[in-house]
């Protein structure tokens, strides 16, 4: 390919057949950077090159970057077709022993293709969720979840009473609904799902208005046995909490929960490490060919303005290079994510001179799901769900713990 | 010269140097000034480095350096890649007792780019002893300055009866228990 000089290449990867397969990458910072260096976008066909202003970092014995470095925006390409997509089967597990902590894989239990029906489960998708940990709750039924709707009610209306009104002006009626989402389970022996709902009514006319949903949350459990077979009788372990909606009401409900079932809600993050194994397992999933591209955003520590780093990639390319780096299908090891990220990693130090081990990892996203490392989950696909959910309920048992 | 060995200078009167290599600067610094702020009987020469190899040019200028502290940010998987490319141009008998890993950022879990595990691995490799800390926090930085003083008193030999293999061995087998 014919370089023209001051122009950086668009990146290119080329898979076992020797075809060629081009990439999309984007460099965007929040601020401009001092004066001439404005980032330039630029879409549409390969052959536009982006001869703006663009200084290559100079490279200094292990720098971070250089602060000088203008951002520039490199053409987006089309892929040529007829590019062979290995596929392996709906790939979606576990690593052995905890996640995150363990080094080796080892044989992982099958993954878990038979799923919710997608119409009930239609409703969690595409909504950003907030994570919590939830310690084993006492003395909680599945039989009373009526009274236990009935007595939330009730407590919601007395702190509303008691002026900790969570909507300032529009007096509103909420009503409390709790389900059980049976489908939602790694194992029988695992917990259903269950689900409270508040949702309001103006009290002012209540006949003419309709129920809103204001605020829905969701404990869960996949498979989580390390937690529920060690805890005694009258436990039931539910240790994922996810919400959507105010933070006041997270905090109400929190606290009933707390107070009847005396358990402990905390909030869970997710670190940078979980997320890169998030990336490389999400990756590896096969999804259909409109896929969204898979994108990390890094954040960069110690400057003075915050700069955030987003890098996107093809999604079949992405998954190209995962299935190069993984050796044996259904397990994955510790060495094969760092490698992973390491082979991104560098190929945009190639093109950047930046390292981005040294910034930290705040987001991921594929075609399957969305997490930010402050403890927010999307999910985008319902095929994967339960998949997402398992890692997640990992992660929260591991922070009960 | 491309690898930095123990005994091939001869030693200062009672002098004694370290040596502090990783990739934060600013975080380097903050040591440097919390160790020489410590009170002290002998004259200690700091050297900040980012890598290894140190550059030729100066070497007949350093003096024997006594002790050396890798320095890896567990948010940072770059920091860990830099110490590890640094310590191939270590000379093997510098692991005995001379050199230690300070891990630093450990108080917040959240934050971890980097395997504890990986860390422990190259503590055990190096046969050298791995200290955490959080150099971020005022108190924890002073302690670690102090250590890190008692650590080069050892290994410049100004303690009778210690040497630095022996303390070395010491630190790693109460470690085990």
């Amino acid at each position: 390919m014919s370089r023209r000089r001051g122009e950086a290449s668009t990146p290119r990867k080329r898979n076992k057949k020797g075809q060629e397969k081009a990439s999309t990458r984007r460099f965007r910072p929040r601020q401009t950077w001092p004066p001439g260096a404005v980032p330039r976008r630029r879409g549409g066909s390969r052959e536009g090159d982006s001869n703006g202003a663009w200084r290559a970092a100079a490279p200094r014995s292990g720098p971070v970057m250089e602060s000088k470095a203008a951002a520039r925006t490199l053409p987006s390409a089309g892929r040529l077709s007829g590019a062979a997509r290995r596929s392996r089967g709906p790939l979606f597990g576990r690593a052995h022993g905890r996640f995150g902590q363990g080094s080796a894989g080892g044989p992982l239990p099958p993954c878990s293709q038979e799923n919710a029906d997608p119409q009930k489960t239609a409703f969690l998708l595409r909504k950003q969720w907030t994570l919590y940990s939830v310690t084993p709750l006492y003395r909680f039924s599945s039989a009373n979840l009526k009274e236990y709707a009935r007595l939330l009610g009730a407590f919601i209306a007395a702190e509303k009473q008691k002026g900790l009104a969570v909507e300032v002006g529009v007096d509103l009626d909420i009503k409390v609904t709790f389900s059980s989402l049976p489908d939602l389970r790694g194992s029988d022996q695992d917990q259903a799902a269950m689900l409270v709902q508040l949702s309001s009514r103006s009290s002012v006319s209540p006949k003419n208005s309709e129920e809103k949903l204001m605020w829905s949350g969701w404990f869960c459990c996949v498979s989580g046995d390390d937690l529920s077979e060690n805890v005694p009788e009258d436990f039931t372990c539910l240790p994922l909490f996810l919400a959507n909606g105010a933070e006041s009401y997270v905090a109400i409900v929190g606290s009933w929960f707390q107070k009847t079932f005396d358990c402990r809600f905390c909030r869970l993050a997710i670190s940078p490490l979980n997320l890169t194994w998030m990336a490389a397992m999400w990756t590896g999933c096969k999804v259909e060919k409109n896929a969204s591209a898979t994108e990390l955003v890094f954040s960069v520590p110690c400057l003075p303005q915050p700069l955030d780093i987003s890098y996107a990639i093809h999604p079949e390319d992405a998954k190209a290079l995962w299935d190069t780096v993984q050796k044996t299908p259904g397990e994955i090891t510790q060495e094969e994510v760092d490698l992973f990220m390491d082979c991104l990693y560098s190929h945009f130090h190639r093109h950047f001179k930046i390292h981005l081990s040294a910034t930290k990892l705040v987001k991921v996203s594929t075609a399957i799901a969305s997490a930010h490392c402050d403890g927010i989950i999307k999910f985008l696909q319902s095929k994967y769900l339960i998949g997402v959910l398992m890692l997640l309920t990992e992660l929260a048992i591991s922070q009960i713990q | 010269m491309a690898v930095v060995r123990p005994f091939d200078k001869l030693p200062a009167l009672n002098s004694a140097t370290v040596l502090l290599v990783g990739s934060d600067e600013s975080l380097q610094q903050k040591l440097a000034e919390a160790i020489l702020k410590e009170k002290k009987s002998f004259k200690i020469s700091i050297h900040l480095a980012t890598s290894l190899p140190l550059p030729s040019e100066r070497d007949h200028l350093r003096p024997r350096i006594d002790l050396i502290a890798f320095m890896i940010d567990i948010k940072s998987k770059y920091s860990l890649k830099n110490v590890e490319a640094s310590l191939a141009h270590v000379d093997a008998s510098f692991f005995l007792g001379k050199v230690c890993f300070l891990v630093t950022g450990v108080g917040r879990v959240n934050y971890c780019s980097v395997q504890t595990n990986a860390v422990w691995k190259l503590g055990e490799v190096y046969c050298s002893p791995v200290l955490y800390c959080e150099l971020e926090l005022e108190g924890i930085r002073v302690a670690t300055a102090q250590r890190l003083l008692r650590m080069l008193q050892i290994c410049s030999g100004q303690i009778p009866g210690i040497s630095a293999l022996s303390f070395g061995s010491l630190i790693r087998n109460s470690a085990d228990e």
